[in-house]
C-alpha cells in the first residue's frame, strides 16, 4: 500500500512517545531502553515472540506497569506514573476480561459510569458503540452466553465507547480460531479507519502484523530491533532475527568483503550491498518466493546461484516448495504452480538463483 | 462414565449394601432423636405417644431462651466481624506481595489445625491475663460473657472465612481488576463493582460457614463464657449433666435444623461460584435450565 509510508511522525505531536524506556522485573530487563514514536491515527503493531517485552511495553502505555526508567508521553503529556484510570487510553485485553457478572450493555457502559457521565448520554453512547461493533440485540446477554468473536466485539465496544485517544489491543485475535481471525483482521482495520483513533496492538503473529498494521515494531528480548512499514520490514530486515521472524526466509552465512560484495560461507564472492564494515559477519537473506530455480547449466547470466541437490518437493496447491540441500545450507524455493516450466525431480542437481535486488544483507 | 469401570455382579451388590449401611450409620441416630423429641414420656428412651409439649417447654424455658439469644447475637456479631477481617486477609494474601506473606499465610491456618481444647485453654489464659491488665491499667473490672465469647469465635472464624474467600479469589482473574482500572474506576470502585461481586459467593459461603461454626461451638465457648452469658450448646451441655429429658431432644432437633439450613445455604452459595454470577434467583433458574452437566463439570463445580 502506498499510503503506509506517509505518516510524518515528526510533524505533529506523537500519540505515544517512549524515550529510553526500561522496565525491570528484579534484575531482568523485560523492556530494555526502547525509543518509539507512534503517530496520531496510526495502526501500529508491536511484534515479537512471547516474552520479548511487547506486552510489558503495552501495559506501560496502559498504566498497568510503570517504567523503571525513561519517559512515556501520551499526546505530549508525561504519563509514566499516571494510574490507568487517569490516562486517555483504553485496552482490549487478551482474553477480553469482560465482567462476567454484567450484561453486554453494563460492560460497555462501565467506563462511562466510572467517569460519571450523565445517564442519558451513557445510554446513547453505549447504543452507538454497540452498533459500531454490530452487536445489536445482544445487549442483555452475559459474556458466558457469547461466542469468542462476539466477546471480542464487546471488549472493543467497551473500550471505544470512552473515545480514548489511543486504543491498546493485547493479542486481540489470539483467542479466535483461524477463520474468524482472518475475518476480524479486516474488520479491525476497517474499524480503525472509521473511528480514526490510534491503535497499538501486540501480536506474535507476523502475518497479522503485516496485514493490519501501518507500521510494525519488532521486538526481541526486551529490545526494539526495527520499526518500519510492513514492506520495509519484510524487504529490508535489519538483522537475522527480524528476517527470520517475519515470513519465511533463507539465510546464507556470509561476511562483508566490500560495500557491494560479500563472501558466502562456501568461499564464493557475490554482489551484495551493505553499509557494514569489512569483515562483519552477515547473512544473505533470500526469500523463498524470490529465489529462482534452474538446471545448473541454464542459470541466466544476470543471476547469482548456488548448486545443490533437490531433497523434497511440497505441493501446496497454489504453489510448490522445493527444499534444496547444499553441504553448508538448506534452502527453500517457492514457485507458483504455473503450467509448464522447470519441474525438477527429487535427487536432481538444481541451481537456486537470484537477482541482486532479490536479496538483502543483514547483520548475523 | 465408561461402562468398564461400573461395578458388576456381587461387587455391585456389596458396594450398594455398603453405602446403605453408611447412610444408616449416619442417619439412624438423627432419626431416633427426632422421633423421641415428640415422645410424651419423661424418660428419654421410651415412647409415650405423640406430643409437642417439649417444643412448648423449649419456647417457655427462660434460661434456654436467653441462651438462644446469646447464641444468635454472638453468631451474628462474630460472623460480621470475621467476614470483614477474613475477606481482607484473603485479599491481601491473594493479591499483594509483601514481606512475611508466607508466614502470615501459614499462621492463618493455625486456628483450623489446632485442637479446640488447646484453643479453649489459650482463650481462658488470654482473657484471664487480659482482664488483669484491664483492671490494673484502667481500673476496669471486666467479666467474661458475651464479649469474650464473641472475640473467641471471631478468632477461629477469620481463618475459615479467609480460606473460603481465597479459594474464590484464586479463581478470579486479576485482569478483571486491571480492566476496571483501565476503564477509569478508582481502586475502591474496582473493588465495589468488580472484585466484590465476583467474590460474593465465596464471602456469602464463608459467612454462613462462620455462622454455623459459631452456633455449634461448645468447647471453646465453654472456656470463654462467664456466669453472665452462655450460648445454647453450652447451656444444653449443662442441662445434660442434670439429667437428660426429652426437652434436650427437642432443643437438639431445633439446633440440628438450624445447622442443616445454614450449611445447605452455604453450599448453595459456593455452588454458584462456578457460574461466576450473582447467587440470585436468576442464577438458580439458569442452573436449572442449563444443559445437563458432565460428571467432570459437576466435580469441578464441587471443588470450587
Amino acid at each position: 500500500m502506498s499510503d503506509r509510508g506517509d505518516h510524518q511522525v515528526s510533524e505533529q505531536v506523537a500519540a505515544v512517545k517512549l524515550t529510553s524506556i526500561t522496565k525491570r522485573f528484579g534484575s531482568v530487563a523485560a523492556v530494555d531502553n526502547v525509543d518509539l514514536e507512534i503517530a496520531d491515527g496510526e495502526f501500529f503493531a508491536l511484534l515479537g515472540p512471547s516474552g520479548c517485552g511487547k506486552t510489558t511495553t503495552l501495559r506501560m502505555v496502559a498504566g498497568l506497569e510503570f517504567p523503571t526508567e525513561g519517559s512515556l508521553k501520551i499526546f505530549g503529556d508525561e504519563a509514566g506514573t499516571l494510574p490507568p484510570n487517569r490516562r486517555p487510553v483504553n485496552t482490549v485485553f487478551q482474553d477480553y476480561a469482560l465482567f462476567p457478572h454484567m450484561t453486554v450493555e453494563a460492560n460497555v457502559a462501565f467506563g462511562l459510569k466510572m467517569q460519571r457521565v450523565a445517564k442519558q448520554e451513557i445510554a446513547g453512547r453505549v447504543q452507538e458503540a454497540i452498533s459500531l461493533v454490530r452487536l445489536e440485540g445482544l445487549e442483555q446477554r452475559r459474556s458466558q452466553q457469547l461466542s469468542g468473536g462476539q466477546r471480542q466485539r464487546v471488549a472493543l465496544a467497551r473500550a471505544l465507547v470512552n473515545r480514548p485517544k489511543v486504543l491498546l489491543l493485547d493479542e486481540p485475535l489470539g483467542a479466535l480460531d483461524l477463520k474468524l481471525r482472518q475475518e476480524m483482521q479486516g474488520e479491525l482495520k476497517a474499524l480503525q479507519r472509521e473511528v480514526g483513533i490510534t491503535f497499538v496492538f501486540v501480536t506474535h503473529d507476523q502475518e497479522e502484523a503485516l496485514t493490519m498494521a501501518d507500521r510494525i515494531g519488532v521486538m526481541n528480548e526486551g529490545e526494539l530491533l526495527q520499526v518500519g512499514t510492513p514492506a520495509e520490514i519484510y524487504e529490508h530486515p535489519v538483522n537475522r532475527f527480524v528476517a527470520n521472524f517475519i515470513g519465511q526466509t533463507n539465510l546464507l552465512d556470509a561476511s562483508v568483503v566490500s560495500n557491494d560484495t560479500v563472501c558466502l560461507a562456501n568461499g564464493v564472492h557475490i554482489p551484495g550491498k551493505s553499509d557494514l564494515p569489512v569483515g562483519t559477519r552477515v547473512a544473505v537473506c533470500l526469500r523463498p518466493e524470490r529465489a529462482g530455480m534452474h538446471r545448473p547449466e541454464e542459470v541466466p547470466a544476470d543471476q547469482q546461484s548456488v548448486v545443490g541437490r533437490l531433497e523434497s518437493v511440497t505441493y501446496l496447491g497454489n504453489a510448490l516448495v522445493y527444499t534444496v540441500v547444499l553441504d553448508w545450507v538448506r534452502l527453500e524455493v517457492r514457485r507458483e504452480n504455473q503450467p509448464g516450466g522447470y519441474r525438477p525431480h527429487v535427487g536432481e542437481e538444481v541451481a537456486v538463483s537470484w537477482t541482486l535486488d532479490a536479496i538483502s544483507v543483514v547483520r548475523a | 462414565m465408561s461402562s468398564t469401570v461400573q461395578p458388576r455382579g456381587s461387587t455391585k451388590i456389596a458396594l450398594t449394601a455398603h453405602s446403605w449401611l453408611v447412610y444408616l450409620f449416619f442417619f439412624a441416630p438423627i432419626f431416633v432423636l427426632i422421633v423421641f423429641s415428640f415422645s410424651d414420656d419423661n424418660n428419654v428412651g421410651r415412647w409415650g405417644g405423640f406430643t409437642l409439649e417439649w417444643y412448648q417447654d423449649f419456647v417457655e424455658h427462660n434460661q434456654l431462651q436467653n441462651a438462644v439469644w446469646v447464641s444468635v447475637r454472638v453468631a451474628l456479631l462474630s460472623t460480621v466481624i470475621s467476614v470483614v477481617l477474613g475477606t481482607l486477609a484473603a485479599l491481601a494474601l491473594e493479591r499483594f506481595k509483601f514481606r512475611g506473606r508466607k508466614v502470615f499465610d501459614a499462621l492463618l491456618y493455625l486456628p483450623i489445625i489446632i485442637p479446640d481444647v488447646t484453643m479453649a485453654v489459650m482463650m481462658l489464659l488470654f482473657f484471664a491475663e487480659f482482664f488483669d491488665i484491664l483492671e490494673s491499667v484502667f481500673g476496669w473490672d471486666a467479666q467474661k460473657g458475651l464479649g469474650s465469647i464473641t472475640i473467641s469465635h471471631i478468632a477461629f472464624n477469620i481463618s475459615f472465612v479467609s480460606v473460603v474467600v481465597r479459594a474464590r479469589l484464586a479463581g478470579m482473574s486479576e485482569v478483571l481488576e486491571e480492566a476496571a482500572l483501565d476503564l477509569y474506576a478508582t481502586r475502591w470502585k474496582t473493588f465495589r463493582y468488580v472484585t466484590f461481586p465476583q467474590i460474593m459467593p465465596g464471602v456469602a459461603g464463608g459467612a454462613l460457614l462462620a455462622l454455623t461454626l459459631s452456633l455449634d461451638d461448645v468447647v471453646i465457648t465453654q472456656f470463654a463464657a462467664g456466669p453472665g452469658a452462655t450460648t445454647l450448646p453450652v447451656f444444653v451441655f449443662g442441662l445434660i449433666r442434670r439429667g437428660v429429658t426429652p426437652l434436650i431432644n427437642a432443643t437438639s432437633v431445633l439446633m440440628l435444623a438450624a445447622s442443616v439450613i445454614l450449611v445447605a445455604l452455604s453450599l448453595a452459595f459456593q455452588q454458584f461460584s462456578g457460574r461466576g454470577g450473582r447467587p440470585s434467583l436468576r442464577a438458580a433458574r439458569e442452573a436449572v435450565s442449563a444443559p445437563p452437566k458432565t460428571n467432570t463439570q459437576i466435580k469441578e463445580g464441587i471443588n470450587q
